[in-house]
C-alpha cells in the first residue's frame, strides 16, 4: 500500500510542468515533500493557513458546503491544493509554457 | 460521633406555674432635686446641635479569581512535531515521518487526493483556462437585419372630397434635385378622364408632414410632374388633356407655361423627363398616342423633335402613327445622352436614339417584356447596360445584349407589381411595389427567387415610387393619396466592398445563359425551316444515328477501360 502511494506521487511529478508536490499533516509536517525542507516547511505553514481560511469561508457562505479544492495561481506557476481533513496535497505546476 | 447532649425534665418536676398577685405601688427611692448644682451650671443658648440623616449605605467588594495572562510571540521554523521528537536530528524526523507513512488512513487520504489532482494537472497542461481566447481571430460582421420603417406619411389634404370614397391616387413622385422636398401630383379620373377630385399637385418639404409646402394648379389632371435636375424651382408637367406645361415655384400655382393643345399630344401624357442640355431646360413627353415629343422651356408653342414610337425592321417601311405603340413610361439616363427607352403599353421596351437618320436607326432595339403595359423602367446606376422593367406580376431585370429575352426575373408575384426602381447606393437592390401595398426590396446578391424583404406600408395600392439620392429613403405613393417616407436599414443602403463584382459575375453569367439560351434557340429554328424546306430530309437521319451509335460505342470502351484499371 505505501509503494502505491509512493506510485502515484512518482506519478504527478512525472505530468509536465510539475516543479513539486508536497504532502502536509494537519500539524503543518511535511510528510513527504520533493522539494528540500526549508522549502516544504515554508510552504507547510502557509498553505496550511492558506487552507484552514478557505475552508472556513466554504463554511461560513453555506454550512452545507466544504471545500474539495483550491488553486492558487500566480505568474510564473500555481499551486494546486487538494485538502483532506488531516492531510493536505500539494503540488505546484509551471502554467506558462 | 454525636454532639448531643439531652438531657430530660419531667413535667411534673417543672414546678408550679407562677401565680401573679396583684400589688400597689412600693416606694423604693427618692432623690429631691439639689438646687445648689444648679449653679454650677451655665444655660447655653442657642445651642447648635447638628442633626444629620442620610440613607445608610454599605460598600462591599467582589473579585473572581484571577488568572494570569502573557502575550508572546512564536516564531514557527518547523511545523508541529511532537515533543518527544529532535528537530534537528533528521533519523528522528525521518523516522517520525516513515512512521506517518504507514498509517492506514494517511494512505488512504493520498490515494483519494490523487486522482482530483492528476486531473488539474493535466487540465493546466492541456489548456491555457485563463488566455484571452479568440484575439487572433478577426471580428466578424456582424449579422445582417434588414428592415424598412415608415418615418413618416404624408397625406393629401383634399382626400376625401370627390366621388366614390377615398383619395386622389398618386400619379407620380419626383424629388428635388436638393433631396429636400419632393413633389406630388394626384389623378382621379374616371372612365372619360374627366377629375373626379380637385386638381391641384403639392410640393411637400420632407421635415414637415401636416401640410405640403406649395400647392400647383394645373389646368387638367396632372399625370406625370418631373423636378428639373439643375433648377429647384422648375417643374414640368404632363396632363391627362395631351398637353405639358412647366412650373416656376417662385411665380406662383398657375403654370408659368403650356403648350397649345393642336401642338401637344392626342391623348393624354404618361411621362416627363427631363434631359441633358446646355441649359437645363428641355424635356421629353409620351403618351398613349405613341409619339415621343421633345420640349424647350423657353419655347412652349411646339415641340423641338418629336419621333413616332413604331418599330420598323426594314428602312423602306415608314413608320405610321396608326401603327404606332403607346407610351406608358419614359426612361432616359443623363450619362447617355443620345439614348433613350420607352415602355409601351403592350408590353415592349423600345429603346431609342435621338441621332438616328433611320427609321431602324431611331429605334434600334426592342424587347420583350410584359404582359401588359410596362409601368417602370429604370436603368440600373451602376451597370447601364441593364435596366429592370415592371410590368404585370413580375420584375425583370434586362441586359441590352440579350435582346430575346430577361436575364434576371422575379416569380410572378400573388398581386400586381406597381413600381419598381433601383437604390442609388446599393448596386444590386431594387425596390418594387405591389398592389397590395406591400413593399418588396429585392437584393440580387442575396436571393433571387423571393425578395430579402417584404413589408406592408400601406393598406391601399401602392402605385409610385421615388428613391432619394441618398439611398435611405424612398418616397412612395399610395391610391389613397398619401405618400409613404419609407427608411431603408444600413444593410440595405450601402454596398459592400466586392458588390460591385459580383454583381457584374451574376450580370454576366445570366446574360451568358441567356444568349447561349438565345444561339440554341436560332439554331433550332433554322433546323425547323430546313425540314420545312423538305430538302435533303431523309439524308440526314442516318448521319444522325451513325454519330449516336459511334458515339455510344466509345463511352461504352471507356467505361469498360476505367472500370479494368480500377
Amino acid at each position: 500500500m505505501a509503494t502505491e502511494v509512493e506510485e502515484t506521487i512518482k506519478r504527478i511529478q512525472a505530468h509536465k510542468g510539475v516543479m513539486g508536490v508536497v504532502i502536509v499533516n494537519h500539524e503543518g509536517i511535511p510528510i513527504k515533500s520533493s522539494l528540500d525542507n526549508a522549502t516544504s516547511v515554508l510552504y507547510a505553514g502557509l498553505i496550511g493557513q492558506l487552507t484552514e481560511k478557505a475552508r472556513n469561508v466554504v463554511r461560513e457562505m453555506d454550512s452545507t458546503n466544504e471545500l474539495s479544492f483550491l488553486r492558487v495561481r500566480s505568474r510564473r506557476h500555481e499551486i494546486l491544493i487538494a485538502p483532506d481533513r488531516e492531510f493536505i496535497l500539494i503540488v505546484i505546476q509551471n502554467t506558462s509554457d | 460521633m454525636e454532639l448531643v447532649n439531652a438531657y430530660t425534665k419531667k413535667r411534673s418536676s417543672f414546678g408550679r406555674q407562677p401565680l401573679f398577685c396583684e400589688q400597689g405601688p412600693a416606694l423604693c427611692d427618692s432623690v429631691p432635686s439639689d438646687p445648689a448644682a444648679q449653679r454650677g451650671y451655665v444655660l447655653r443658648n442657642p445651642v447648635h446641635q447638628p442633626v444629620q440623616h442620610g440613607p445608610r449605605t454599605s460598600a462591599h467588594t467582589v473579585n473572581t479569581a484571577r488568572a494570569e495572562y502573557t502575550t508572546t510571540g512564536s516564531n514557527h521554523a518547523e511545523g508541529g512535531w511532537p515533543k518527544d521528537v529532535n528537530v534537528l536530528d533528521p533519523e528522528a524526523t525521518q523516522r517520525y515521518r516513515r512512521k506517518i507513512e504507514k498509517d492506514e488512513n494517511y494512505i488512504h487520504c493520498a490515494m483519494s487526493l490523487s486522482p482530483g489532482m492528476d486531473h488539474y494537472v493535466m487540465q493546466n497542461n492541456a489548456i491555457d483556462m485563463y488566455q484571452t481566447y479568440y484575439t487572433e481571430l478577426a471580428a466578424q460582421p456582424p449579422l445582417e437585419r434588414c428592415s424598412v420603417r415608415t418615418v413618416n406619411v404624408y397625406r393629401d389634404p383634399l382626400a376625401g372630397g370627390g366621388g366614390g370614397g377615398g383619395g386622389r391616387p398618386v400619379s407620380s413622385v419626383a424629388w428635388t434635385p436638393d433631396g429636400a422636398g419632393f413633389a406630388v401630383a394626384y389623378a382621379a379620373m374616371d372612365a372619360h378622364l374627366a377629375p373626379r377630385a380637385p386638381l391641384d399637385a403639392f410640393v411637400w418639404d420632407a421635415e414637415s408632414a401636416a401640410r405640403p409646402a406649395q400647392t400647383l394648379r394645373p389646368p387638367a389632371t396632372l399625370l406625370d410632374l418631373q423636378c428639373s435636375p439643375r433648377d429647384v424651382h422648375v417643374l414640368a408637367g404632363g396632363l391627362a388633356s395631351g398637353q405639358v406645361a412647366v412650373w416656376d415655384r417662385r411665380r406662383g400655382a398657375a403654370p408659368a407655361g403650356a403648350s397649345p393643345p393642336h401642338a401637344a399630344h392626342r391623348e393624354l401624357v404618361r411621362g416627363v423627363l427631363f434631359v441633358n442640355s446646355k441649359s437645363g431646360r428641355e424635356f421629353f413627353s409620351g403618351g398613349p398616342d405613341g409619339v415621343c415629343k421633345w420640349w424647350d422651356m423657353r419655347d412652349l408653342s411646339a415641340p423641338t423633335d418629336e419621333m413616332i414610337v413604331d418599330v420598323v425592321h426594314s428602312s423602306f417601311e415608314a413608320q405610321s402613327r396608326a401603327r404606332a405603340l403607346g407610351v406608358s413610361v419614359l426612361e432616359y439616363e443623363p450619362t447617355i445622352p443620345t439614348r433613350f427607352m420607352v415602355g409601351t403599353e403592350n408590353g415592349l421596351v423600345v429603346g431609342g436614339n435621338r441621332k438616328g437618320k433611320t427609321p431602324t436607326e431611331k429605334l434600334p432595339a426592342q424587347f420583350e417584356a410584359h404582359f401588359g403595359p410596362v409601368r417602370s423602367l429604370e436603368r440600373n446606376p451602376s451597370f447601364l447596360k441593364n435596366f429592370l422593367t415592371v410590368g404585370d406580376w413580375t420584375v425583370r431585370v434586362f441586359s441590352e445584349d440579350c435582346r430575346e429575352s430577361a436575364v434576371l426575373w422575379s416569380p410572378p408575384q400573388r398581386r400586381r407589381v406597381t413600381a419598381a426602381a433601383w437604390s442609388p447606393t446599393r448596386l444590386s437592390l431594387l425596390l418594387a411595389l405591389q398592389a397590395d401595398g406591400r413593399l418588396a426590396a429585392w437584393d440580387l446578391l442575396r436571393r433571387q427567387h423571393e425578395p430579402a424583404l417584404a413589408v406592408r406600408v400601406s393598406v391601399e395600392p401602392l402605385l409610385r415610387i421615388k428613391m432619394h439620392d441618398g439611398g435611405a429613403l424612398a418616397a412612395c405613393g399610395s391610391g389613397a393619396g398619401h405618400v409613404y417616407m419609407v427608411e431603408l436599414a444600413q444593410s440595405l443602403v450601402q454596398s459592400d466592398k466586392n458588390d460591385k463584382a459580383l454583381l457584374t459575375a451574376v450580370l454576366e453569367r445570366e446574360s451568358r445563359r441567356e444568349r447561349v439560351l438565345e444561339a440554341r434557340a436560332r439554331e433550332l429554328r433554322l433546323k425547323l425551316r430546313q425540314a420545312e424546306e423538305g430538302s435533303a430530309a431523309a439524308s440526314e437521319e442516318p448521319p444522325d444515328e451513325r454519330a449516336l451509335a459511334d458515339a455510344a460505342a466509345e463511352y461504352a470502351a471507356l467505361v469498360r477501360r476505367e472500370l479494368a484499371a480500377l
